[in-house]
């Protein structure tokens, strides 16, 4: 296991290296001269080429790519063509906002799904287990913002319970911040919550028909209990692999559903600055969503060990 | 478990807690406003940054000038009390409001005048600094009396002044720009939430009258629907402009809302590429008006709300004439007059703003002109990143869609340069000697400009954008007509 750290990282370094390429490359193809949106109409051609001096648009790719990456190395993410401010305090800003989105998202699905996936498992003969795979399957279909835009008519428009969008900070007043979060949370983690019921529930039947389960029944256990005592921790396997997938697709969701509820998180930053050519702060949202993926595979295969003890000698 | 638990939850407190330093305070009573607008801007410098959302939010509200619009359009007092006009229309005098400070304590003089009017030359960047050329110089007559000398007589520069160029900056007060203005008006820049919000609060030191709403909060919401839904559930309490005209029935028929239909100085203009064939002649240009049936494009295109015009002139402008039947939907006519041009077998391509009034409004133009025979190709385009090089920068495009929201913007037909290549001496000249003459002959001089470039078909206005405003009935004094750069709140009651 402490072999496979070393190596992890460098896939990690070499995955963000390549991706910081890809992004950068696709930023200079896309039509539309940042110097010209951000002087907007009318801009002299004089100006034009003041600016776009003064943003290194004139230098090459190259130099352009490195003088940035050397920045993002020692921390510098560049300040944005757009605002010029400075875009790293920008994103750890808008970082937080999406970590309680997808984290609070992610709160909902396991909490919907964990006992629900069991309790399908459990009853999979019965009338009970088929309603909790149906509805599941509804759920599966259903994508996050349409999920996001009936959760808003039904409790911000019609009932007026929530708000319809917005952030309030935890610091600033935590009642708000909590009932902002409410919606966001509920759409994406409905959606995610069916997604890993099926795969619970498959879990939890793989691990029913163990033999260890039939002893712990055959002393005298009740199906549910047995499973709770001696099977939960080796269904939690193949689910906490789906779960480290599952919140690749949150933080996708994230961009959507940050869009619906207007929340200022790296999903609406990372709109409003393709849209305005903000080059650098595009570049540096994509990287720092490169970085958390990679991260969360990487927690993911040191977690398998942390469940499942027969996995640490197996490398 | 539960220590890893906390141990995520603790490092989502301290990320979130280094934002503590811009948040925006939500926090509502009676004296809090809530509105809602699309468009946030970059940061609040607009002597670097171009674009409206800037001045929308600050202008009037927190940046004064000497002179201000009102509702209707007219030119009214705001930092000078009081000005005269010399005989040679060349040495503007303005007598200022004695006790006015900045919001940093800064007490406002002549010299702040002349130090606002130098440095839009001097450290301005965008293009709208050239309305200041003007300028000659200022003279500081004494603390409460500046005197502004033009090199030629202008009636666009007094009009200008009420705009951005024309906003009072103190020489102690434009170190941070972008990050913290300093003017003369009711309200100061609390805080603001990047994404988010912008918080105005009262400036207690004001001057003028004291603004009935001590917190203003401005929320950008740039999804129509989310911004709809924000003020059905009480989220914010004004929308400052409808952009999804189906919306406005919902509110028009739900008693807790005032629904406010006024114009604005954005002409939706089809734009013809003058410059070169088949667009450098005028049949053709006609022939295409004609053509295309601008009350049923304004129905499609937004609901039949809006101003169907006939020339590039609002009707809030003094020089206003209804033109808008000068080009009747004549098909026949249209038919004609391509043929006698020679282009009976015509392909143009439509490049237009990605925007839904545009391309709403392009599949109208479309089908109206395959009714005589002409085909055309329809292609959206990224606005205003895409639009803005291609379209107007390099002029790659035969017509193209796209609202011209700068108020009076008529005098873009004088440029020969500008997008559309429209040249014609006897405009140029018109709207030069409008600028130089008395404001009798100015209104004269632009009537006949105005009436020129409709005869000529430089372009096809399809329609003015209206300015529709949704508010709780509780709020009051909003204007109906955005005519200013400005979201003026100094008026709600």
């Amino acid at each position: 296991m402490a072999a496979a750290i070393p190596r992890r990282v460098a896939i990690l370094v070499v995955s963000v290296l390549v991706a910081s390429i890809v992004v950068f490359a696709f930023m200079a193809v896309l039509p539309g001269d940042p110097a010209q949106v951000a002087l907007g109409i009318n801009a002299t051609p004089e100006l034009l080429a003041r600016t776009r001096a003064d943003f290194g648009l004139d230098r090459p790719l190259v130099e352009q790519y490195l003088s940035w990456m050397g920045g993002v190395l020692q921390g510098d993410f560049g300040r944005s063509y757009v605002t010029g401010e400075a875009i790293g305090p920008q994103l750890v800003d808008r970082l937080g906002v999406t970590l309680w989105l997808v984290g609070s998202g992610m709160l909902v699905a396991v909490v919907l799904a964990v006992p629900f996936g069991a309790l399908a498992a459990v009853w999979h003969r019965r009338f009970g287990g088929t309603a909790i795979s149906g509805l599941s399957q509804v759920g599966v279909a259903v994508p996050a913002f349409l999920a996001g835009i009936l959760l808003v008519q039904v409790f911000a428009v019609q009932l007026r319970w929530l708000p319809s969008g917005g952030w309030t900070p935890p610091n600033q007043d935590a009642g708000e911040f909590v009932r902002g979060l409410i919606l966001p949370a509920l759409s994406l983690g409905l959606v995610q919550g069916a997604v890993l019921t099926r795969y619970v529930r498959s879990a939890v039947l793989d691990t029913l028909g163990q033999d260890y389960l039939r002893t712990a029944r055959s002393k005298g256990l009740r199906p549910y209990p047995a499973l709770m005592r001696h099977g939960m921790r080796n269904a939690a396997v193949p689910v906490v692999t789906v779960l480290g997938l599952q919140l690749t697709t949150l933080l996708i969701g994230a961009v959507v559903v940050e869009r619906v509820f207007v929340l200022p998180g790296l999903g609406s930053m990372l709109l409003d600055s393709v849209s305005a050519r903000d080059l650098l702060a595009v570049q540096g949202i994509v990287l720092v969503l490169v970085v958390a993926v990679l991260v969360v595979n990487f927690v993911v295969d040191l977690l398998y060990v942390v469940i499942d003890p027969r996995l640490r000698t197996a490398r | 478990m539960k220590v890893r638990i906390s141990a995520a939850l603790a490092l989502l407190l301290v990320v979130s807690a280094c934002s503590a330093g811009s948040t925006a305070s939500v926090s509502s009573g009676p004296d809090t406003l809530a509105v809602g607008f699309t468009a946030e801007p970059a940061n609040f410098d607009f002597t670097r940054t171009d674009g409206t959302a800037i001045p929308q939010a600050l202008l009037y509200n927190v940046y004064e000038g000497l002179v201000k619009l009102d509702g209707s359009g007219k030119i009214v007092p705001l930092l000078a009390r009081s000005w005269t006009v010399s005989e040679d229309r060349r040495t503007y005098d303005f007598r200022l409001q004695p006790g006015v400070t900045f919001s940093n304590g800064a007490p406002f003089t002549a010299d702040d005048v002349k130090f606002s009017i130098d440095r839009v030359k001097t450290d301005w960047t965008i293009s709208i600094k050239s309305k200041m050329d003007v300028v000659d110089h200022v003279e500081v007559v004494d603390p409460l009396h500046a005197r502004v000398v033009l090199k030629k007589p202008s009636n666009g520069w007094l009009f200008d002044m009420t705009g951005r160029v024309g906003a009072m900056f103190s020489p102690t007060g434009v170190a941070d720009l972008a990050g913290k203005p300093v003017g003369t008006g009711p309200y100061e820049v609390q805080s603001r939430r990047r994404g988010d919000s912008i918080v105005l609060a009262a400036n207690p030191a004001y001057w003028g009258r004291k603004p009935v709403y001590r917190t203003v909060i401005l929320k950008y919401i740039k999804d129509p629907t989310a911004l709809n839904n924000a003020l059905l559930s009480n989220g914010i309490d004004v929308i400052a402009q409808i952009t999804a005209p189906d919306s406005i029935p919902q509110f028009e028929n739900d008693n807790r809302f005032t629904v406010l239909q006024g114009t604005t100085n954005g002409e939706v203009v089809l734009s013809f590429n003058g410059a070169k064939a088949p667009f450098n002649d005028v049949r053709v240009r006609r022939a295409l008006t004609l053509a295309i049936d601008r009350k049923a494009l304004l129905d499609t295109a937004w609901a039949g709300r809006g101003t169907v015009l006939g020339s590039m002139v609002p009707p809030t402008d003094p020089w206003y004439e209804d033109l808008a039947g000068y080009y009747p939907h004549d098909q026949v006519q249209a038919k004609t007059l391509l043929a006698e041009a020679g282009q009976t077998n015509l392909s143009i391509r439509l490049r237009v703003a990605n925007l839904p009034y545009a391309t709403a409004a392009a599949q109208v133009v479309a089908s109206d002109l395959a009714d005589i025979g002409v085909r055309v190709t329809i292609e959206p385009l990224d606005f205003p990143a895409v639009w803005l090089k291609q379209v107007f920068t390099d002029h790659d495009f035969d017509a193209s869609i796209v609202q011209h929201v700068e108020a009076r913007d008529i005098t873009t037909f004088g440029n020969p340069k500008y997008y559309w290549g429209y040249d014609n001496p006897r405009v140029k000249q018109l709207i030069s000697d409008a600028d130089a003459g008395t404001p009798e002959q100015q209104v004269a001089d632009m009537r006949e400009a105005a009436r020129t470039i409709t005869a000529d078909a430089a372009a096809d206005w399809l329609f003015l954008y209206p300015n529709v405003v949704v508010a709780k009935k509780k709020v009051t004094g909003l204007a109906a007509n955005q005519v200013s750069e400005s979201f003026d709140l100094t008026g709600l009651g």
